[in-house]
C-alpha cells in the first residue's frame, strides 16, 4: 500500500479537539500548553485518524466529476448500490510511541493483518479485517501504531 | 496533573458525562475533522432509505474521542502509551454518553510507573456502546 505523506497542524489538532468537545488548552493555546508538561500542543489521542484526508484515493470522501453512494437528486448516487451496511468499524488500537505534534511531518504506510469470521445474531455472517498503519515521523521515528478492525455485515445491525 | 501510584488503587474509578444528546451537527463536525464523510454517519436519506438503519450514527471514532477526553482529563496530557477500544453498540443523534475508567494494574517496567486501566462508556439506558483499557505513565 502506497505511502501516505500526514503533515501535523496546528488548526487541523484544534478542529479535531473541537469535533469531540475537548477543550483543553492543549490542543488549541500554544502559550497555555508550552507552560504545561507537554512543553507545546500535542494532539489528542485519536488525531492519527484524520490521516483520511491526505489520503488521495480515501473511498469515503466525495470526489468532484464522480458519482457519490450518498444521497442527491436520489437516496443513492451510485445505482444498484446493494442494501447491505457495508464496512463498520470493529475495534481501534493505538500504541504511542510519542505524542505527535504541530509541525510532524508523519509517513503513514498501512499493512493487512489478520482476518476472521464470526456468526451473529443481530447482522448475518460478519467478517473481520485487520489493518495496521505505522506513524513515523520526519527523521523515520515510530510514533503511533495504530490497528484497526473492520467488519463487514451479512445485513444491516438488527436494533434493540 | 498527573496521577501518582503512590495515591492510586487497583479499583479507583474516574468518570464524565461526555456528551449530552448528541447532535447531527457534532456528527458533520466529526466528519469533517477526520475526513471520514461515510453518508451512514451524515446523510439521513442514504441512511434510512439505502442503508437500513433508522437514523444517521456516530463514527466510532467519534466515541472514542469523547471517551479520550474523559481519559486524559484523568491521567494528564501526553501521558498515555496505549488505548484500544472496542465498538459495541451505535451510537445515535440524541444520545447521552457517560464514560468511566477503572484502574485495573499498577506495574512498574524500566523505573517507569504505569497504570493498565479498563474502559467503559455506556448511554442514557445503561447500555455499553464501548470498552476498552488503556496504559498511561503515571508518577511515583
Amino acid at each position: 500500500m502506497a505511502k501516505i505523506t500526514f503533515p501535523v497542524e496546528a488548526s487541523h489538532i484544534m478542529m479535531f479537539a473541537r469535533a469531540i468537545g475537548d477543550t483543553n488548552p492543549v490542543y488549541h493555546d500554544a502559550a497555555a500548553a508550552k507552560a504545561g508538561e507537554t512543553g507545546g500542543i500535542i494532539a489528542p489521542p485519536s488525531f492519527v485518524q484524520a490521516v483520511a484526508q491526505f489520503d488521495p484515493d480515501y473511498f469515503l470522501r466525495p470526489k468532484p466529476g464522480q458519482p457519490w453512494f450518498g444521497s442527491g437528486k436520489t437516496p443513492s448516487g451510485v445505482e444498484g448500490k446493494a442494501a447491505s451496511s457495508g464496512g463498520l468499524h470493529a475495534e481501534q488500537h493505538y500504541e504511542y510511541h510519542r505524542h505527535p505534534r504541530p509541525g510532524d511531518v508523519l509517513t503513514a504506510e498501512t499493512r493487512p493483518g489478520k482476518t476472521w469470521e464470526k456468526e451473529s445474531k443481530r447482522a448475518g455472517k460478519l467478517t473481520f479485517r485487520e489493518r495496521i498503519t505505522e506513524y513515523r515521523d520526519q527523521n523515520g521515528e515510530l510514533v503511533v501504531t495504530a490497528t484497526s478492525v473492520g467488519v463487514t455485515t451479512e445485513r444491516p445491525v438488527a436494533q434493540g | 496533573m498527573a496521577l501518582q501510584a503512590s495515591k492510586l488503587k487497583i479499583g479507583d474509578t474516574h468518570g464524565e458525562r461526555v456528551v449530552e444528546n448528541l447532535t447531527r451537527t457534532q456528527i458533520v463536525q466529526y466528519a469533517g475533522a477526520s475526513g471520514d464523510y461515510n453518508p451512514l454517519h451524515t446523510d439521513e436519506i442514504y441512511t434510512t432509505k439505502v442503508a437500513g438503519y433508522p437514523s444517521v450514527f456516530a463514527h466510532g471514532m467519534l466515541t472514542m474521542g469523547l471517551t479520550s477526553k474523559m481519559l486524559t482529563n484523568w491521567v494528564g496530557d501526553g501521558r498515555l502509551t496505549r488505548f484500544g477500544v472496542r465498538f459495541t453498540n451505535q451510537v445515535w443523534p440524541g444520545d447521552t454518553l457517560d464514560a468511566t475508567a477503572t484502574v485495573a494494574a499498577l506495574r512498574e517496567e524500566g523505573g517507569q510507573h504505569l497504570a493498565d486501566i479498563t474502559l467503559s462508556t455506556v448511554n442514557q439506558d445503561g447500555r455499553e456502546v464501548m470498552t476498552g483499557t488503556a496504559t498511561a505513565r503515571i508518577d511515583p
